[in-house]
């Protein structure tokens, strides 16, 4: 049993205690070592803690003094714990969290970078151009007969614009089976398979005998549109082109069509866009010649015209009842001019640099 | 056509127009000016001069004359190699400092002993014609010092004028004169009316086949002087327009040709041997033409015979035998109508298209076959000296058709209005014939064959009053249906690949036969007849030779690393002849379209990706290409089964099949070895490649998804690790394991194999962790070791696995 003085409650032992409490706490200096501390300070058998359990055989008019003297003291030791503690564990983070900082610009490549070819991305966003106004996408064979590629298109056996389109037979020899020279065959079949009207729009591959240089390529791609209904007009042609003109090059295109000719089109047009580069203005007088468009202010971009009596007949369509339009464009054309490409064979060299920057929409 | 704009002022004196005016009133009406030739502006410097006296140099290999020549203000000396001039001719000088086509300057320079000071120009030089025999003399009355561009008017432009294939009247100087009249408004004289006289006395002709000429106008003309020279005038014009002079019997009927339209041949009268005719060409017939080929002929030519056969290819060339040589005197001028098509077909056939063929192929006007003759029999009096003989008129040609066009239609179909006087004027303009009220009658001119429809003649009066004058206005369709499912899924595809990191390329399909053989062969798509390349001449049957290719390529160029895909369609087998020929005056009955798609070859498509260098920080290995099939597969909502299949160009040991509720429909893996060294590409490419249109359909009929069950309840995990033969797929195991756990199963992972001694020789370790789960309870431990035991004894019986100890 150990004297009066030296009761835990006596309040110098108290103080003492906290004191050595607050300066132990104090002088730990590695968070590994504050456990031990605390044991003891804060432990079941430090002296604070064995004051607080001594409060319970002291007489009940000395209670409530003590109580509140002890708990005083370890509410203080208790805060100056947690508050070394934070201070450690701060301290540690800090330095822990220093050691594994990385060089966050150094990436192994986990995640390789694709990307999808704008030929494919820009016929998607045509598609949907068109379907947002109702228009649906058709679809047909590359290697197509003759009957729908020139036949129903009012190309007659030995009409010089048979000759026009310089056509890739496939064998056997004889067999009326070619490359389709366009996407107008779709036409046919879209009239032949749909019921009228017909709203749609074919964007799809083409082929021609044309050598490889950076304007012509064997392969290339068309986009078709044609519409058949009751009481379609050429405005109505011109409407869509502007529509579509805007969608793909901006708002302030202007487009211009003037008289051509094409088999299966009667009236027929060819369609212009305001050069790109000059915006018309090498063609105004003083003009700086622009080397785009030949000084001529317009580039090519397409033929279109009403859809021919003899093609409607050819499908079984009334001509005296249903008219309709027709038009078609290069895709390459049309995505040398909107991105700045030089070169039609960058289309189809498989080179993987010129698919990267195009991401995932054209 | 190339259209000199003096010529056409000839043709429209009120024509003021300058030639950019005029090409840009052409390009609205339909005719577009690919360019504009400016000539005389590369001459400059040259002056009338007179030749003051000449001395012969002697001892020197060739006449070489030295001159002095009077330019008025001074006098030059001159070496001239030309002695076609004397003392007191005038003649064109170029000075120093003076310029001549090719833009050759003159300088003053010594030769043959002598200071040459200037030029003595010839027609050549000065770029007037191919007359280069000697020096051009000038007219006495020439005021000596004059600029003889001013003087010769040698400045002129030249339009090229690109004419569509429907409008053949406009390959001529009277066709584009109309043009150019009806868009200014301008009175227009045709050339194409003269007095022709009645047909008499001409040479014998007849026409044996009426499919291939149905008028065949022959003049005769004879007293011809051989040596009379075309005049300059002449000779220019035809330079002009891109023809070179030849003769002046030849000349004549090149420029008819240019300005009537009216293609023309001129035979030696005197080689003629009795009767001209017009027949097909008989079996083992031949034809030696002018340009010296001796030809055997098709029983399809029409040809002009004569007592001996054949003496000229009708249409498109003229026989050796009976040319205008340079002793001809007489002549027998031919101004046909040779019908369109077996004219083109000769062309072709022949590999002979020429000036007089392009015109016929497009429609020549069946009326100007006699003014045409006799245009030609005019130029023969006036500058060869000769006498119109007799002609003769052989014509069975039909009348122009009557066509019916409603007064308002061009309106309805251009949506705005043009006044009925409008219409009928445009019309006249053209050369029609229009009568009647609400539906007019319109006869076609005879130059127009090819206005055959109503919408013919609207678009006559739609180009003249301008395309730029119909208004704009949206078309408004139908409420539409989006894209099909197999549309978009296609684009899902495509994007899943990209997403996968591959980078997506788009090939030709043209492909070899040595990189199918490559491949492993045994394919046989279908070949091209004419293709561009002769070793190129078969349709892709799989894009991996055109994607290898690729990579190569890309290899080439320096890239390391290199990962590609492509969607697209292939060609596996070759197509056949269709059993059915439809006509086009109206719908084909649902059989004889189905004959016709028959025909065609299967065109399936396709998506392929290859991949070669490092891709994750690793090098690329077989398990990339099967990942990225499998991940299209994902995105399509599929679950492609892996099965090991030792095929083709692949490593037998590293190749998978995907399968599809058990079909084929895809493959990938690593490729063989023997196939990366003949494609010369990196040991270990890797590629892949599935038929897209098998993966679309199924997943086109699938319907929609049906949602899963989220449960709340616990899993309960446990690991299982069998010991199976090491020729048994981990597939297999899985599978067994999945079926043998049944529905409680939520997820199966396969999370280590091991081989070694612990599991004997030729025996490997797969272990896996389960997850299982129940929708409407916690699993208890008993129920979790049921299903672990359940799992453990179906792979056991599927494929021998044993629970390792």
């Amino acid at each position: 049993m150990s004297a009066p003085n030296a009761s835990p409650l006596d309040p110098d032992q108290l103080e003492a205690a906290r004191d050595a409490a607050l300066a132990a706490f104090a002088a730990v200096q590695v968070l590994d070592e504050l456990p031990a501390t605390r044991t003891a300070h804060l432990g079941d058998r430090a002296p604070i803690l064995l004051a607080r359990r001594a409060l319970g055989s002291l007489p009940a008019a000395d209670k409530a003094d003590a109580g509140k003297r002890v708990n005083v003291v370890l509410q203080a030791v208790q805060a100056a714990y947690d508050t070394r503690r934070a201070e450690l564990e701060a301290d540690r983070d800090g330095r822990v969290l220093a050691e594994e900082s990385v060089d966050v610009t150094v990436l192994p490549g986990r995640v390789p970078r694709g990307a999808r070819h704008p030929l494919t991305t820009i016929q998607e966003r045509i598609e949907d151009v068109f379907v947002a106004m109702g228009w649906e996408v058709a679809e047909g064979p590359e290697v197509e007969h003759e009957w729908f590629n020139f036949d129903a298109l009012n190309f007659g056996g030995d009409h010089p614009a048979r000759e026009m389109q310089d056509t890739l037979f496939v064998a056997p020899e004889g067999s009326g089976l070619v490359l389709r020279t366009h996407t107008s065959p779709v036409q046919i079949r879209s009239l032949l398979q749909r019921d009228l009207p017909v709203y749609v729009i074919c964007p799809g591959r083409t082929y021609r005998s044309d050598p490889l240089d950076a304007t012509h390529s064997p392969v290339f791609s068309q986009v078709e549109g044609l519409v058949v209904d009751e009481g379609i007009t050429m405005a109505h042609l011109r409407g869509a082109l502007d529509h579509f003109a805007a969608a793909m090059f901006g708002a302030d295109m202007r487009t211009r069509i003037r008289p051509s000719y094409f088999p299966f089109t009667e009236p027929s047009a060819e369609l212009d866009l305001q050069c790109f580069e000059c915006r018309g203005r090498s063609a105004e007088p003083g003009g700086e010649p622009c080397r785009v468009c030949s000084s001529e202010g317009w580039i090519e971009w397409g033929g279109c015209g009403m859809v021919n009596p003899a093609v409607l007949r050819a499908c079984g369509v009334d001509p005296e009842r249903y008219s309709g339009f027709a038009f078609g464009m290069g895709i390459e054309r049309t995505l040398m001019f909107r991105h700045g490409i030089t070169d039609i064979r960058d289309f189809y060299e498989g080179d993987q640099r010129f698919t990267l920057p195009f991401g995932m929409e054209a | 056509m190339r259209v000199p704009v003096s010529w056409l002022r000839t043709l429209l004196p009120d024509l003021t127009a300058d030639a950019g005016e005029i090409g840009a009133a052409l390009l609205r009406v339909g005719f577009e000016v690919e360019h504009v030739h400016r000539v005389g502006d590369d001459v400059r410097g040259v002056v009338v001069g007179k030749v003051l006296d000449i001395e012969e140099l002697t001892g020197l290999k060739k006449p070489i004359r030295y001159c002095h020549v009077d330019i008025g203000s001074r006098v030059h000396e001159v070496i001239c190699g030309a002695t076609n001039f004397a003392v007191d001719d005038l003649v064109a000088f170029a000075t120093p400092g003076g310029l001549l086509p090719g833009d050759f300057h003159i300088t003053s320079r010594k030769t043959y002993g002598h200071i040459s000071d200037g030029m003595i120009c010839s027609a050549r030089e000065l770029g007037l014609s191919d007359e280069h025999s000697g020096i051009l003399v000038l007219p006495p009355d020439s005021p000596l010092g004059a600029d003889v561009v001013e003087l010769l008017a040698l400045r002129d432009e030249v339009l090229d004028i690109a004419v569509t294939p429907d409008r053949g009247y406009a390959l001529s100087m009277r066709g584009i004169a109309r043009e150019v009249a009806a868009v200014f408004g301008l009175d227009f004289q045709d050339p194409a009316t003269l007095d022709v006289p009645p047909a008499t006395g001409g040479h014998p002709v007849r026409i044996d086949d009426l499919d291939g000429c149905d008028r065949y106008v022959a003049r005769t003309v004879t007293g011809l002087d051989p040596a009379a020279p075309s005049p300059a005038w002449l000779q220019r014009r035809l330079t002009l327009a891109g023809m070179r002079p030849i003769s002046l019997a030849v000349d004549v009927t090149n420029h008819v040709l240019l300005e009537l339209g009216q293609p023309l041949h001129a035979f030696d009268r005197d080689k003629l041997a009795g009767s001209v005719v017009v027949r097909r060409a008989k079996p083992g017939e031949r034809l030696a033409t002018l340009d010296g080929q001796d030809r055997a002929l098709d029983p399809e030519d029409l040809v002009i015979a004569d007592d001996t056969g054949p003496i000229a290819l009708a249409g498109v060339m003229g026989g050796a035998a009976t040319e205008v040589d340079d002793a001809t005197t007489s002549l027998l001028i031919e101004s046909a109508h040779f019908l369109p098509v077996p004219i083109a077909r000769a062309a072709r056939r022949h590999k002979l298209p020429s000036e007089a063929s392009k015109r016929f192929e497009r429609g020549v006007d069946p009326e100007l076959a006699p003014v045409a003759a006799q245009a030609a029999v005019d130029l023969l009096v006036r500058l060869g000296g000769a006498m119109a003989g007799g002609g003769t008129d052989e014509d069975e040609h039909p009348p122009a058709p009557v066509l019916r066009l409603p007064l308002d239609l061009p309106s309805r179909l251009a949506g705005r209005h043009y006044d009925p006087a409008v219409v009928r004027r445009r019309l006249a303009d053209v050369g029609c014939a229009v009568d009647g009220d609400d539906v007019l009658q319109v006869v076609p001119p005879s130059w127009r064959p090819d206005l055959i429809g109503s919408a013919d003649l609207v678009e006559e009066v739609w180009r003249l009053e301008g395309y730029d004058s119909i208004p704009v206005q949206l078309p408004t369709a139908p409420a539409g249906r989006g894209l099909t499912d197999g549309q978009r899924l296609r684009r899902t595809a495509s994007r899943a690949l990209a997403a996968t990191g591959l980078l997506e390329v788009v090939l030709p399909p043209f492909v070899s036969e040595e990189s199918l053989d490559a491949l492993g062969g045994g394919m046989t798509p279908p070949r091209l007849l004419n293709p561009l390349a002769e070793t190129e001449a078969l349709l892709r049957p799989s894009l991996l030779p055109g994607l290898l290719a690729a990579v190569h390529r890309n290899l080439a160029r320096g890239l390391t690393d290199v990962a590609l895909f492509e969607t697209g369609v292939v060609f596996p087998t070759a197509g056949s002849r269709a059993t059915v020929a439809p006509g086009v005056t109206g719908r084909p009955t649902d059989d004889e379209l189905a004959a016709l798609d028959a025909s065609l070859p299967a065109q399936p498509r396709h998506a392929a990706l290859a991949l070669a260098g490092r891709r994750h920080g690793r090098a690329v290995d077989w398990a990339d290409a099967i990942e990225a099939v499998l991940a299209v597969g994902r995105a399509l909502g599929l679950t492609l089964d892996v099965q090991r299949l030792a095929w083709g160009p692949f490593h037998p040991g590293r190749c998978a099949e995907l399968l599809l509720d058990g079909r084929r429909v895809g493959l990938a893996g690593e490729l063989h070895p023997r196939v990366t060294a003949r494609l010369s590409l990196p040991a270990r490419t890797v590629a892949g490649e599935c038929n897209l249109d098998m993966l679309i359909a199924v997943a086109e009929s699938a319907g929609p998804v049906d949602a899963p069950v989220i449960s709340a309840y616990p899993p309960a995990s446990v690991d299982v690790a069998l010991v199976v033969d090491e020729t048994v797929p981990a597939a297999d195991v899985e599978t067994a394991l999945r079926a043998g756990a049944g529905d409680l199963l939520e997820e199966i992972r396969l999370f280590d194999v091991y081989v070694g001694p612990q599991v004997g020789e030729g025996r490997r370790s797969l272990a896996f962790a389960l997850r299982m789960r129940a929708t409407d309870r916690t699993l208890t431990d008993a129920e979790v070791l049921g299903v672990r035991d359940d799992a453990i004894a179906e792979a056991g019986r599927r494929v021998g696995a044993e629970l390792r100890g």
